[in-house]
């Protein structure tokens, strides 16, 4: 019997890219394009069934192993450190993580460094790998309204084009590290599945270099 | 007559027959161990997070998190013969998910002193065995830290972790920017990332990585994988992403996989370093299977709580009794009320004559 390859697609832009990626790839499924709400389409003929998902629930889906594969941004695997395969980068949705302040920021060395952020764990590591005692404040959206009432000193956050900081007088002071779209897998799927797998990764590849 | 017992239960019990058989004999332990022992080997643990109590007389003592270091501790240091146990016990951890406490129930083998070739294939033989009791449809993937400790042998604690990180997640991209940063030169690099990526079943992946290695490092670890393979026969993946923590474990590790549960549900290997750090002279290699993952296999649901409700009234209770017993000889299970509680499913349903 074949079975039948999940893959957990982020909601959105990178995720319709991705899809045409795979398409082109053989494991094609019309129904996605039909205008509806449907989250989970199926096409049993190339083996493979999609479902779109919050982009930082993606992980999930594939570490619990209800997708086999998905697509998801670094910033989440640094973030959660789920246990998966990162078998690819797919070198699109470019962005980075960064810290970012206030136009003018001076780090005061004497005073913990108050930090906005999402990214609660990036954060940490970075500022315990930079030794800076810290104060993290979490916060699940709008981080750039944090410094400027006076909530932290800095954000880390990711910025794509750096438009939002621009107009609210912020600027980067330190890039952490640079993000793009993965490739990840469930450990256990690809041991029964790694022809397909295998198959998809190097589709995938070939085309992002192209 | 068949116990209602549940598919982790039913395992278990042929597991241990199947240790017991092999000549491995039962150990049992307290649940308690104290403290200091998992705090000098936290990173033996899966989680650093320990339940933890103040005995009467005042020594800080923790429920145990696992079972290997306090059979290490507990055994004696025998460097010519070998000591063979198996176990069947709960632990206690915080699982990664819930971030709460749970019980979790292990059962597992350790074979500790003189371990040869012979001993590494039994133990492997014994997991191949396990996992084929919980699924036909498994897998038993083999590793040996020999190759890449080799290849990374003049590298940094901090540097070699982050390799075997990214080995360990095939993140052959990553991989290269690491050594590139850690200054391996690039025909290691290219080796490294090819052991990282190949996997698949002995006889297609041996042959292929030893052309790749070709007197770069010695292949006795390659030996052994190939002498071991050409007994442990099908269900057998080789794949040099299987990486346990290196400060532990050497030689082989390796881990099992079913059908149907993401996790690896059996994982162990050789870990002659813990002995050492545990100022053990002998060597030790064993492997724990995770009950709790096995609560995810598919399992008939029963249509039916009990074949017979026994209605019973005023009757004089010699009476009741007789009637149910009449039922339970008949091999049937048999449930006595005055009236069917709400939500009982049950085949048949009698009243006491």
């Amino acid at each position: 019997m074949k079975s039948i390859l999940n893959v957990a697609l982020p909601k959105g832009r990178l995720g319709e890219k991705v899809y045409a990626m795979m398409e082109k790839a053989g494991f094609s499924c019309p129904a996605i394009y039909e205008n509806n709400r449907k989250l989970i389409f199926e096409n049993p003929e190339k083996g493979v069934r999609y479902f779109w998902v919050k982009p930082s629930d993606v992980a999930i889906y594939v570490e619990r192993g209800t997708a086999d594969i998905g697509i998801v941004g670094k910033d989440i695997l640094l973030e959660y450190e789920p246990d998966v395969y990162e078998l690819l980068d797919l070198h699109i949705g470019k962005c980075r993580m960064a810290v970012a302040a206030p136009k003018g920021f001076r780090d005061d060395q004497r005073r913990t460094l108050r930090v906005a952020t999402k990214f609660s764990n990036i954060a940490a590591g970075y500022y315990r790998s930079q030794g800076r005692d810290i104060d993290i404040i979490h916060l699940n959206g709008s981080i750039e309204v944090a410094p400027i009432l006076g909530l932290s000193d800095v954000i880390v956050d990711i910025v794509e084009t750096g438009t939002t900081l621009k107009e609210n007088d912020l600027e980067v002071v330190q890039t952490i590290v640079p993000i793009s779209a993965r490739l990840i897998a469930n450990k256990a799927s690809y041991k029964f599945q790694s022809e397909t797998i295998d198959f998809v990764t190097k589709s995938l590849a070939e085309e992002t270099n192209d | 007559m068949n116990l209602p017992l549940d598919v982790t239960e039913k395992i278990a019990f042929r597991l241990r027959s199947i240790y017991n058989q092999q000549g491995y004999t039962q150990y049992k332990m307290s649940k308690f161990e104290e403290y200091d022992l998992y705090a000098r080997n936290k990173d033996f643990l899966l989680s650093d997070n320990v339940i933890t109590f103040t005995d009467l007389s005042g020594k800080l003592m923790a429920l145990k998190p696992d079972v290997t270091l306090s059979i290490v501790k507990n055994s004696p240091d025998d460097a010519q013969n070998v000591k063979k146990l198996y176990y069947h016990e709960s632990v206690y951890r915080v699982s990664r998910n819930s971030h709460a406490f749970r019980e979790i129930q292990q059962v597992g083998l350790e074979a500790l002193g003189n371990i040869d070739d012979y001993c590494i294939l039994e133990v492997l033989q014994l997991a191949k065995k396990s996992l084929e009791q919980i699924s036909g449809d498994c897998v038993l993937e083999i590793s040996h830290l020999g190759l890449i400790s080799a290849l990374t042998k003049d590298l940094s604690g901090q540097q070699k972790a982050e390799i075997f990180r990214c080995v360990g997640s095939k993140n052959l991209h990553e991989l290269v920017a690491v050594c590139a940063d850690a200054g391996v030169c690039e025909e290691k690099t290219a080796l490294l990332q090819a052991l990282a990526s190949i996997g698949g079943a002995p006889e297609t992946v041996l042959p292929q990585v030893r052309k790749l290695l070709d007197g770069t490092v010695d292949t006795k670890p390659l030996e052994l994988l190939e002498q071991l393979s050409a007994v442990l026969g099908n269900q057998i993946r080789i794949d040099f992403s299987v990486v346990d923590d290196i400060h532990y474990y050497n030689g082989i590790v390796f881990k099992g996989f079913v059908r149907g549960v993401p996790d690896a549900v059996l994982s162990g290997g050789q870990y002659d370093k813990l002995m050492r750090k545990m100022n053990r002279k002998s060597s030790a290699i064993g492997f724990a299977v995770y009950m709790d993952l096995l609560e995810r296999l598919e399992q008939e649901e029963d249509a039916y709580d009990v074949d017979t409700v026994l209605l019973y009234a005023d009757e004089p209770i010699a009476r009741i009794s007789a009637a149910a017993k009449a039922i339970a000889d008949n091999g049937k299970t048999v449930a006595v009320y005055r009236q069917i509680p709400d939500g009982l499913r049950c085949r048949e349903v009698k009243t006491v004559r």
